[in-house]
């Protein structure tokens, strides 16, 4: 069965996780055999955008050494084989239009949503 | 009231939910290299900030053992946070709601956290130039 996982929620708890949750359990249940895709919209279209970087974070003499890298979690995404649409309109509505995205992630129109809906046996709205 | 610059926070986000959390101790983190006294009351889900038992893990999607994944745990950087205003010459006094954290079995914090009341929080707030409270939201 072909399952759909929307993302919505964006850089919810992004720094203390080390990864966006529902791009992290994506890639575990495809890891396990699932037949997934992914659709950002809302805020979690900018998951889509190239040149993301989280790194330098330090309290006192605490240092993160490894920020979430969420650019490179939805290319990994895409490499196994998981498409990743993101929703244009939402790109629009944020001035993301004509910002470079992550290669292979496919703008999907509002008005074609609904037939992509569709197409999926399930679809979990994150 | 203290002349050196006293600051109140009031924070109600549990871990890893909500980007508030780090956007607080990145305020704290400020204060605390100013050598502020900072004091803060962590109601309701904030109490397991400072949990004593949260544990780093390795993490198979990224590929990473517990150790190269290093994995943010809130009470590390509080505990960084506390050491770092001592050195500036200030201090962190955290409170934790104690009702708060007797609903979580909460009680175990790493040193430098105590328990407390919404009476402690008045109080800091009486003895603060200013207080921000960060709460929850959908």
């Amino acid at each position: 069965m072909k399952t759909l996982n929307i993302i919505a929620s964006a850089y919810r708890a992004t720094v203390e996780e080390q990864d966006d949750t529902i791009v992290w359990l994506t890639h575990a249940m495809k890891g396990a055999g699932a037949g997934i895709d992914v659709l950002l919209r809302g805020n979690a279209v900018n998951y889509a955008v190239r040149g993301q970087n989280a790194a330098g974070l330090a309290f006192g003499g605490w240092q993160q050494t490894q920020p979430p890298r969420i650019e490179h979690d939805v290319a990994g995404l895409l490499a196994k084989g998981v498409v990743v649409h993101v929703l244009a309109d939402d790109l629009q509505r944020r001035g993301l239009e004509s910002t470079p995205l992550i290669d292979g992630v496919q703008p999907l129109r509002g008005d074609a949503l609904a037939a992509l809906l569709a197409g999926y046996d399930r679809v979990w709205h994150w | 009231m203290d002349t050196k610059t006293t600051l109140t926070f009031a924070l109600m986000d549990a871990p890893y939910e909500s980007a508030r959390s780090t956007t607080a101790l990145r305020l704290l983190a400020i204060a605390a290299r100013r050598g502020f006294h900072v004091q803060v009351f962590a109601y309701e889900g904030a109490v397991m900030q400072t949990f004593a038992l949260q544990k780093a893990h390795p993490n198979t999607v990224h590929g990473r053992s517990a150790e190269e994944e290093n994995h943010f745990l809130p009470k590390d950087a509080i505990a960084a946070l506390i050491d770092d205003a001592a050195r500036h010459g200030g201090r962190i006094d955290w409170v934790n709601c104690g009702l708060c954290v007797d609903e979580r079995g909460a009680g175990e914090t790493i040193p430098g956290v105590r328990r407390g009341s919404p009476a402690d929080f008045w109080q800091m707030a009486e003895a603060s130039h200013n207080t921000l409270v960060i709460p929850t939201r959908d």
